[in-house]
């Protein structure tokens, strides 16, 4: 067993209660694949109730879209798609072994993306919808607006707020992971870390690309 | 062979037995009774199968010395297959059973008088079509099918007959529906059976069913009202609707007579059958369920009429057309 | 080391270094990463969260000992029913049997050094902590009456007490579920010992891992739902109350959702519990392994299909009833399996009463009674007349109580000599045993009858008729109550008065029962090899077929 070369040889961020490095390698991997499940269960919930309302709500949802700004939504997909790239060349960056130096470019570089997104999102999307009375329970314009309208950018504000909180988490791993980085934690050997920050980030992505397929691309928007 | 005499006699005894369950005085209560029966046979048997297995076991396997040894078993898969295959075929019979009941005991018959129930925190009203009200108290002929549509004018409410071994939710924002026919004379409980606040338990009432000539002479003697249909008809002129919905239809509006029961085509595609629920989703929500060809102008009737008023209008609706029409319009 | 501590009990195991003397002080405990002292301090957070859930039982059961209420306002008594049942439910059966017998044995049980993520799982107490003392408030500050069910719009609108509080206790205690859930997949998937095949696995485990399944998938959708719950509350935004657009059964629908599979987490385990105790006590093998392995795949599986059978009577359409009625019966299939399997392994076994197997005994017959009710309830036409009423409750008593109590309690007995390194009296607790199966049956056995009579559930009052059915099952409860006292007595005199227990004081099979009484921290002393199947317990040479 690797087990006694293991323990004297302590490698990087080596925990006790693992045989090796690839056992806490694989474990670390399934770890954050079912955290992601679970996430998917979460966001799922409110894509049913969003789904069910709109089945029940047509009109109201169409309209409600349409008041979103898809060029801003469209932006932010983009925006994302390249912070997920930025985040896969800072792992492939220690991957091949590369200088930290490089590994913190590109983690801070998706950093930078999703400030972005999120500056986007604050500046463009929700203060504007604010300003024009389509926050509910925040001056909602109830005479401009119906119901069914209201309904709806409940659903849109709870379903991006939820992403933005996920998105708020994942600049907070990325700033430990520029941390550490810049403490030389990462090597081609040992970049678990990064490699499983990856795959939160890469989900969180995906959602938005859903979210945005379902809030601001659906609706007749671009009929005939 | 033991097993099979066990489980025939056992409903019976146990019918005999059990001293106390609600009085059987609808038509469907016997039905469940017997399924019910049927079910506690089963569990009975099970549990006495196992229980006495295990006692058995208990006895001539206990440890007698620390140093005893257990002979080897083997796992035998026609036991397992056996124990698998067994219960699953008495949960087919039950599930068949038990939905062809079920599924019997949901159709109301055509005949059914209807009766309109608003549950609200926390009593029962209920309204006669022919005008009489009560609250906590509801009035049946015995021998005849009752339906009654329901409603909620706040949370979830639940009305429940144990005599009758019926139950439906009552939801607000919707109407659901339960019937049944009474099979005697007598006096039973009304329950409330979905929590809904602090007076949940007291929000309890009676149901008197009476002979057809008590039922008609009770009908008479209570206070002089209008049937529904006529305060119906008169809400009908009072809030507008008379102004648009003109009998023989027009560009504003379509006309209402004889809709009840029909199906129509709605403007969003779907067809669907002209029942209580889609006229009470007309008045409160009306372009909801525009038709094809009419602009949405009608206004909603949200917050003027309450869920009384609502059922006063779909009884005189359900008049118009039918021949038993006392009023001209 | 040895440290020389109060001489009044002078054994082996203060001489020992184990987990229990490796580190003193709160901050040891409190800063722990090891799984066993983590499994300790849930085992303490839950039991003072059953006392909170047990008092409200009390003083429910009293009301009820007369039609008017013989002690209680009707709004109160709702607030301790809902109360009862928050706290029975989330705080203390979810995590009973996992969070403290799971998190202890489980790296024991496939032979590992920890589980796989100590720190998490820390944290994951915490995070239980901190929503259990947000459940604590909201009973403090004036109590919740929406039921643990919260169905709209009384949830939402109407209900004035501290919903808010109650909910995002339960949100932030499921995330505990959630990490817990993901530790032990993660742990049992990766970190058994060489040797140990999936397999060659106790049954625990296979139960634990089916119930980590269901947390994973199942808790974040109540999650959601007690989320939205909390939003439409402080926004007044309309989406499960009709008056302001929104649909209340699509709540149920949500609600439900998780709360189907939450019952299979709380019997799950216990079923796995009871595997272990079974083949304990009869010195053999369990029979039919693999099919007690499948179908706790199975129910975790089918768990999550059958909702609907809450919602029989809520106006859904006949088809969702039959389609959900006909998989209510299919989840029943494999917990037959099982109650048979158990059965079998007692055929010929070497079966001695110790007070664990008394509970497995226990569990046993009243499960199969819960169990067999369940299908009064998965039948759509005695549903209607059922549901609603004291049937309910006493069927949900019978497998929650009956079933997964015992187990729980059962499983505390075995593996207590492990965790303390001590024996309790025995005589004492198969005492309690009686006392509590005798208890319970005669509180819940008569709700069964009181069900069908009609009484509805959730009644501050009710009407005189009722009132023999009810007495006999408030006397059942004080029963019950007293049963549940005992072994808090015996267990805590036994830590300091007990005699040593020594490795393996039930001669039984299993790696947990290699290792010192109390364990050492990393669990086993040598490295761990697997060479035999579970339950390998040695058998006497064939003679003839019987």
């Amino acid at each position: 067993m690797s087990e006694m070369a293991a323990h004297s040889a302590h490698p990087q961020g080596f925990a006790h209660q693992f045989e090796d490095v690839g056992q806490q390698r694989d474990a670390g991997r399934l770890g954050m694949w079912i955290f992601l499940a679970t996430e998917i269960l979460f966001f799922g919930g409110l894509f049913t109730a969003f789904i069910i309302y709109r089945a029940l709500h047509l009109p109201a949802f169409i309209a409600g879209s349409h008041q979103l700004e898809v060029q801003f939504g469209a932006t932010n997909t983009a925006v994302l798609i390249c912070s997920s790239l930025t985040m896969a060349l800072a792992i492939r960056s220690a991957q091949v072994g590369k200088p930290r130096g490089t590994i913190i470019f590109w983690l801070v570089l998706t950093m930078l993306f999703g400030a972005a997104f999120l500056g986007i999102k604050l500046h463009y999307e929700w203060l504007r919808d604010y300003r024009e009375g389509l926050v509910p329970g925040f001056g909602f314009n109830v005479a401009k607006y119906t119901p069914g309208v209201e309904m709806f950018f409940c659903f849109y504000f709870f379903m991006t707020g939820l992403h933005a909180l996920h998105m708020v988490a994942g600049i907070g791993v990325l700033t430990v992971l520029i941390i550490m980085a810049a403490r030389n934690a990462f090597s081609s050997e040992y970049y678990a870390p990064l490699e499983i920050s990856g795959l939160y980030w890469h989900f969180v992505d995906i959602v938005w690309i859903f979210l945005f397929s379902l809030l601001y691309l659906i609706g007749g928007r671009y009929a005939q | 062979m033991m097993r099979f005499l066990q489980f025939g006699w056992q409903p019976a005894a146990l019918a005999a037995m059990i001293p106390m369950q609600p009085p059987s005085a609808s038509s469907i209560s016997q039905g469940v009774d017997e399924l019910y029966y049927l079910l506690t046979g089963v569990t009975l048997f099970f549990t006495v199968l196992i229980f006495s297995i295990i006692f058995y076991f208990m006895v001539k396997y206990r440890r007698r010395s620390d140093k005893e040894v257990p002979p080897e078993t083997h796992t035998s898969m026609f036991l397992e297959l056996a124990w698998t295959i067994i219960p699953s075929l008495i949960c087919v019979v039950l599930f068949v059973w038990a939905s062809e009941l079920y599924v019997r005991n949901s159709r109301p018959p055509a005949s059914s008088t209807e009766i309109f129930v608003i549950g609200k925190q926390w009593m029962w009203h209920i309204q006669h079509p022919e005008g009489p009200r009560e609250i906590n108290e509801l009035h049946v002929p015995v021998g005849a099918p009752v339906k009654l549509t329901m409603t909620s004018q706040d949370v979830i409410h639940d009305f429940y007959i144990p005599a009758f071994r019926v139950k439906k939710d009552v939801l607000p924002g919707r109407y659901t529906q339960l019937w049944f026919e009474p099979t005697q004379t007598g006096v039973f409980h009304l329950f409330c059976a979905q929590y809904c606040g602090a007076n949940h338990s007291q929000m309890i009432g009676w149901v008197y069913v009476m002979t057809p000539a008590d039922y008609a002479a009770w009908l008479a003697a209570g206070e002089k009202t209008e049937s529904m249909a006529q305060q119906g008809e008169q809400l009908y002129t009072r809030i507008g609707c008379a102004t648009c919905h003109v009998p023989q239809g027009n560009g504003r509006a379509p006309s209402l007579v004889g809709i009840y029961g029909k199906p129509e085509k709605l403007a969003s595609g779907e067809t669907r059958i002209v029942d209580e629920s889609l006229m009470r989703q007309a008045i409160l929500t009306p372009n909801s369920v525009l038709l094809p060809g009419y602009a949405p102008i009608m206004p909603t009737f949200q917050g003027q009429v309450n869920e009384e008023q609502v059922l006063q209008l779909i009884a005189y609706l359900k008049s118009l057309g039918s021949p038993e029409r006392t009023n001209e319009k | 080391m040895s440290t020389a501590t109060m001489d009044l009990h002078d054994s082996p195991i203060e001489s020992s270094v184990n987990y229990l003397n490796a580190g003193h002080g709160i901050r040891s405990w409190l800063l722990t990463k090891d799984h066993k002292r983590i499994g300790l301090l849930y085992l303490a957070t839950i039991t003072l969260n059953f006392m909170i859930g047990g008092a409200a039982a009390v003083l429910m059961r009293l009301n009820l000992i007369e039609p008017q209420g013989a002690l209680v306002e009707p709004s109160t008594y709702n607030k301790l029913f809902s109360i009862h049942g928050i706290i029975m439910v989330f705080f203390f059966l979810v995590p009973s049997i996992p969070a403290t017998l799971g998190n202890f044995c489980i790296p024991l049980m496939i032979g590992a050094r920890d589980v796989a993520f100590p720190k998490l799982n820390l944290l994951s107490w915490y995070i239980f902590v901190t929503g259990s003392l947000l459940a604590l408030y909201a009973v403090l500050s004036g109590g919740v009456d929406t039921g643990w069910t919260f169905y709209t719009p009384y949830s939402s609108t109407y209900s004035h007490t501290h919903v808010i509080a109650a909910a995002l206790g339960i949100f932030i205690a499921g995330f505990s579920s959630i990490l817990t859930g993901l530790n032990f997949i993660v742990t049992i998937h990766k970190m058994r010992a060489p040797g140990m095949t999936w397999f060659r696995l106790p049954l625990f485990i296979w139960a634990m891992y089916a119930t980590s399944l269901i947390f994973v998938l199942g808790t974040p959708v109540i999650a959601i739902t007690l989320f939205l719950l909390g939003l439409e509350r402080i926004l007044h935004v309309g989406i499960f109350d009709p008056a302001l657009g929104g649909d209340p059964l699509l709540f149920q629908h949500l609600f439900w959702f998780y709360s189907h599979p939450a019952v299979y987490i709380m019997i799950l385990p216990g079923m796995g519990v009871v595997s272990e105790l079974i083949t304990a006590f009869s010195r053999k093998k369990i029979f039919g392994y693999g099919f007690v392995a499948f179908s706790s795949l199975s129910i975790a599986v089918i768990s999550f299909v059958v909702w609907g059978h809450h919602m029989f009577v809520t106006g859904q359409s006949i088809y969702a009833g039959l389609v959900f009625s006909v998989l209510s019966f299919l989840v029943a299939i494999p917990s037959a399996i099982k109650v048979f399997n158990w059965t079998a392994t007692l055929y010929k076994g070497s079966i001695s009463y110790e007070a664990p197997m008394l509970y497995a005994l226990g569990f046993i017959g009243l499960f199969t009674m819960g169990g067999l009710t369940g299908l009064f309830l998965a039948s759509l036409a005695t549903d209607v007349h059922l549901n609603g009423t004291y049937f309910i409750v006493a069927h949900f008593h019978y497998i929650m109580v009956g079933g997964a109590v015992m187990a729980y309690l059962g499983g505390i007995h075995f593996w207590w000599p492990k965790i303390t390194g001590r024996l309790y009296p025995d005589l004492w607790a198969r005492f309690a045993a009686f006392v509590i199966f005798i208890g319970f049956n005669l509180t819940f056995f008569p709700q069964f009858v009181l069900g069908y009579l009609g009484m509805p559930r959730r009644y501050a009052m009710y009407p005189a008729e009722f009132q023999v059915l009810n007495v006999m099952s408030s006397a059942g409860a004080s029963i019950l109550g007293v049963g549940y006292l005992i072994p808090l007595v015996y267990l805590i005199w036994s830590m300091r008065y007990g005699p040593p227990a020594g490795p393996n004081p039930w001669g039984a099979k299993g790696l947990e029962w290699t290792t010192p009484s109390p364990p050492p921290t990393e669990n086993f002393e040598a490295p761990v090899v697997v060479t035999e199947d579970a339950y390998n317990y040695p058998t006497a040479p064939e003679k003839a077929h019987v």
